[in-house]
């Protein structure tokens, strides 16, 4: 039944966007025999579930595949069961992970999981996410200025609120007081989106969310970004200073990359290198990163991302020390 | 063994296994942080504290011959009903370990031959169909239909389904 | 006001009515029924695994499909909880406490249909106050913190006291245990793993709800069933005939008013965000037993307690959907994932959505209504199919329900981990049944106990440790006055009934 209503679809899609994606030379070489597990190490609904989804659907539209991507959630301990999971899979072509940043820290926090993820097979990098200052449009507060001036005075009454201590908004919290001489009160809520609804419910006084997580309220007009924490500003958020314009040294983003298990045979590798490149660059993916204020410009894949993974892991490293990891963990 | 004595002997296992949910929470905080409330053990550890005492309480009534239970002097499982209740935990565990090895399908097919012709005494015109309708429903409904991958057992396997994958993407 | 309802309103429902829309709603129904009676399945997983099908039709087609495979799973979760006793989602679980004797006492066909109906007059209530009350409900969804939803949580729990067996004690550790088994896991609030045992990594992401209810409504009670019946018993068969069609649905009177009350109820749980379907269906259990006239037979067949859980959780999984649409706030796991395809087509849910893409929301309220009735003519039709499977030699259908069960435990989360303990729940369910140890308080604790806790945690955190600061917060104050008012009811009652002290349990 549900088979008829895919080649239904199916049929519907051959229509509107015509011949199905081109088949690849890597592709000749190397496929899957199986269903590829698609491993997500974060919950069901959340932002690296979406893309997660998005990209099974751009696979699947544009028939990258000739087996199905099956996607997987393992949230548990902060993505230490995804790690685990994809550790003892080590060998295994049909198994890869869609990453966030606990990739990096995790490890570095969960003491005792040993994983070491240079050991994975990196794929590619999807997209780099930013991160925003938010307020309630009612705090009257204009500026980066205004903020320290009021959080100062509030002290630990400001409530700020995450998605969770150890998540990467916790880790850009704790750099916020480390370098502005604060400390506030971190209130964790359960994905991205509660802690929007407690922000515009002035149950909580401010939070660094994803842009894809507060845009329609900004654009509501009920928050307010008072800065970015990219290199550069975002498109999608060109009036917004960034905190190195502020002369703060606060840079920090979340990196979305596909990695497989440690020791995946290069054919195989190679195979997937070019399905996530012809992935990313599809307009599909282009114009979901646009909409969201991803950055989606550069494909990084291989090596350079495993130098990239290095890099972070190092700063990671840094960044956890100079805080803290109590600061994060909150106990 | 008379209900009475398996009131006992559970009674005391909860309790004990209580006492070792309380002491796993323990490894946490189970203080007043102060300014934010109760640790991450603390709410566990009182529930394994309640865990603990409502066992208690169940053994003083059981002492004191309050409840039906600890009065009965009926046996816990009819000697009658132990085949039955035996054999099929006997099959169920069976099926499960047979997931490990040989993978979900094909321990259904023997779970399902064994319990239906040599449990249920079916004919084998029952039998049959049964037991190869079953897998080949639940492989339709997840690898096909579903697109949800169940076990496969050990990895040698896993290439007796390249065909069906072949045919059904 | 009436004009910039109805006239959208109507446009919508011509939408909804064009023939691409109108086979989406039937397919969707179809595929949601079938996924919800499943055990393990639930609108979660119909809904996740369905999304990326979805992207090649247009948005508005694709979000009626969706919505509609919700509404089915809903009605279909009410299938396996009445024939199998199996609840096949957490938001089903009520629904096996009557359902189950109903069907055990040859009455299968009268629960399913009041379940059916139920679940169409919430569905239908709870479509119109969306249509009339969205934008002002999305701001009251808004001022619920977390110390109101602690407050809620706790009117949850109020609800259904009284659920628990006549033994105290057992009662008291049926329910710590389930609250207890929710703390597996990671502690957002900490970031620290939880009572992980023997360092089993299965155990980090957590007890999902399924596995225990799965384990001890399916595996224990069919083992239950077996030591009673040896193995030899036939359950009752039912017969189905148009005259039998027709005398119950006069038995519709018996449980207007239970399905009403739930029905609005239902509604305004579903529309706070976190809440979801499953408080709403308990909530309306608890509260159809307490003020109905003859309290005790509930649980042992009453046919108010089959038709106000469906009818909680058919409202609530539309009022879910308003957070979504105006908030943008998931209500449950399952508008979790639909608000993630929503942004995968490129809708932003939102503030102003409404305003924006007219088309889109008009056209899915007005598919609302048509997703309810074509899913109730379904579902009528359809139960002559379903009653036959109580038909079935018992020694045939008991292997079918274990199948059932392993591949629905390891379903949810694709773990063989979850298959072992969902057995090992069984079996413990089992010996623990037959000492009198109530199971229901643990199952529902396991539910509710993670929202619980970490929204008190959340609103201690917020007032830096001081717990007076709920008595600042009226919607809470409220909650809970309506929370000791639900306790102290039954006691009260017993006591003017009575006219003489309640005699020590």
């Amino acid at each position: 039944m549900k088979r008829l209503l895919r080649n239904m679809m199916v049929g519907a899609a051959a229509l509107t966007i015509g011949a199905a994606g081109a088949v690849t030379a890597a592709q000749a070489e190397w496929a899957p025999k199986k269903p590829v597990e698609f491993i997500i190490m974060a919950g069901k609904g959340g932002g690296a579930d979406q893309m997660a989804r998005l990209m099974q659907g751009i696979i699947q539209k544009n028939d990258l595949s000739p087996r199905p991507f099956i996607p997987i959630n393992k949230p548990g301990g902060s993505g230490a069961e995804a790690l685990q999971y994809m550790k003892s899979k080590a060998g295994d072509d049909h198994t890869v992970m869609v990453t966030l940043n606990s990739f990096y820290t995790t490890p570095i926090i969960q003491d005792g999981l040993d994983i070491d993820i240079t050991t994975f097979t990196p794929i590619g990098r999807m997209a780099l996410d930013t991160f925003l200052l938010w307020v309630h449009s009612d705090s009257g507060i204009g500026s980066l200025e205004d903020y320290v001036a009021k959080v100062k005075a509030a002290g630990r009454d400001w409530k700020v609120g995450g998605t969770g201590s150890g998540q990467e908004d916790s880790i850009l919290t704790a750099m916020m007081e480390a370098e502005f001489g604060y400390e506030v009160t971190y209130i964790p809520f359960p994905g991205g989106g509660t802690v929007a609804k407690n922000l515009v419910g002035k149950h909580i006084d401010s939070t660094v969310n994803n842009p894809s997580e507060q845009s329609e309220f900004f654009r509501a007009g009920n928050t307010v970004p008072l800065v970015q924490f990219n290199d550069e500003r975002a498109e999608a958020f060109k009036d917004i200073p960034t905190a190195k314009e502020l002369g703060h040294d606060i840079v920090y983003y979340m990196q979305r990359s596909v990695n497989g298990p440690p020791g995946m045979s290069d054919e195989a590798a190679a195979w997937y290198r070019n399905l996530f490149e012809t992935l990313f660059k599809s307009e599909e993916w282009q114009t979901f990163c646009t909409d969201d204020g991803i950055d989606c410009k550069d494909w990084v894949a291989g090596d350079d991302l495993a130098a990239f993974h290095q890099a972070q892991l190092k700063r990671h490293r840094e960044l956890i020390e100079s805080v803290g990891a109590d600061a994060i963990t909150g106990e | 063994m008379t209900v009475r004595t398996a009131e006992l002997v559970i009674a005391i296992g909860l309790l004990i296994g209580s006492i070792a949910v309380a002491i796993k929470a323990a490894e946490l905080n189970i203080g007043w942080v102060p300014g934010r409330g109760p640790g991450a053990g603390a709410w566990p550890f009182w529930l394994a504290v309640g865990m603990a005492l409502s066992c208690v309480w169940t053994l003083v009534r059981w002492m004191r011959h309050v409840t039906p239970e600890s009065r009965s002097q009926e046996p816990f499982i009819d000697s009658e009903t132990v085949p039955v209740v035996a054999i099929t935990v006997g099959a169920l565990f069976g099926l499960l370990v047979g997931i490990h090895i040989i993978g979900m399908y094909f321990s259904l097919a023997l779970f399902m031959l064994f319990y239906v012709r040599f449990v249920g005494r079916h004919s084998w015109t029952t039998t049959i169909p049964v037991v190869i309708g079953t897998p080949v429903f639940i492989f339709c409904l997840f690898e096909w239909a579903l697109t949800t991958s169940l076990p496969k057992g050990l990895a040698m396997f896993e290439p007796l389904y390249y065909p069906l994958y072949e045919l059904i993407y | 006001m009436i004009e910039t309802i109805l006239q959208p309103l109507a446009t919508g429902l011509l939408q909804a009515f064009e023939p691409l829309n109108l086979a989406m709603i039937l397919l969707g129904c179809l595929a949601g029924l079938f996924v919800g009676a499943l055990p393990g399945l639930g609108s979660v997983n119909g809904v996740a695994i369905l999304l990326p099908v979805t992207f090649l039709v247009p948005p508005t087609s694709a979000i009626i499909f969706l919505c509609a495979l919700y509404y089915g799973a809903m009605y279909g979760g009410a299938i396996s909880s009445i024939t199998l006793g199996i609840p096949g989602a957490s938001t089903a679980v009520a629904t096996v406490f009557d359902g189950r004797p109903m069907a055990q006492s040859g009455k299968a066909d009268q629960a399913l249909m009041a379940a059916a109906i139920a679940s169409f007059i919430g569905g239908t209530i709870s479509v119109i106050l969306f249509t009339l009350f969205a934008p002002p409900l999305a701001a009251f969804a808004l001022a619920f913190g977390p110390p109101e939803e602690f407050a809620l949580m706790v009117l949850a729990f109020a609800t259904f006291i009284g659920l628990g067996g006549d033994d105290i004690p057992k009662t008291i550790f049926s329910i710590m245990v389930g609250l207890a088994l929710a703390t597996i896991g990671l502690d957002i609030i900490s970031g620290q793993p939880r009572l992980i045992f023997f360092d089993l990594p299965g155990f980090l992401a957590g007890i999902n709800f399924l596995v225990l209810a799965i384990g001890i409504y399916g595996i224990g009670e069919m083992i239950w069933t077996l030591e009673h019946t040896q193995g030899k018993v036939t359950l009752h068969k039912v017969k189905t005939s148009w005259a039998g069609f027709k005398e119950n649905l006069t038995k519709i009177k018996d449980y207007l008013m239970t399905t009403t009350f739930g029905s609005v109820l239902g509604f305004f749980v579903g529309t706070l965000p976190a809440a979801g379907a499953t408080p709403a269906s308990l909530m309306s259990y608890g509260l159809a037993k307490t003020f109905s006239k003859d309290p005790d037979s509930f649980g042992k067949g009453n046919i108010s307690g089959v038709a106000a859980p469906e009818a909680g959780n058919n409202a609530a999984s539309t009022g879910s959907m308003l957070p979504m649409i105006t908030l943008g706030i998931p209500g449950s796991p399952t508008t979790a994932i639909l608000l993630g395809g929503m942004i995968i087509w490129g809708l932003r849910p939102g503030p102003l959505l409404f305003s924006e893409h007219p088309d889109f929301v008009w056209g899915l309220i007005g598919s609302m209504y048509i997703a309810n009735f074509v899913t109730v003519v379904l579902n009528l039709a359809m139960i002559p199919i379903f009653v036959r499977v109580l038909a079935m030699p018992f020694t045939l259908l008991a292997p079918i329900i274990f199948a059932l069960c392993v591949v629905g435990g390891f379903a949810p989360t694709l773990k063989m981990h979850d298959v072992w303990l969902m057995f090992i729940f069984g079996l413990a369910g089992y010996l623990l049944r037959k000492l009198n140890y109530p199971v229901a308080p643990a199952v529902l604790a396991i539910v509710l106990g993670p929202l619980a806790e970490r929204s008190l945690r959340q609103s201690l955190i917020a007032s830096q440790g001081d717990p007076l600061m709920f008595l600042e917060r009226p919607i809470a104050l409220t909650c809970f006055f309506f929370a000791a008012a639900l306790i102290a009811y039954p006691i009260v009652r017993k006591l003017l009934q009575k006219r003489k002290p309640v005699e020590e349990g």
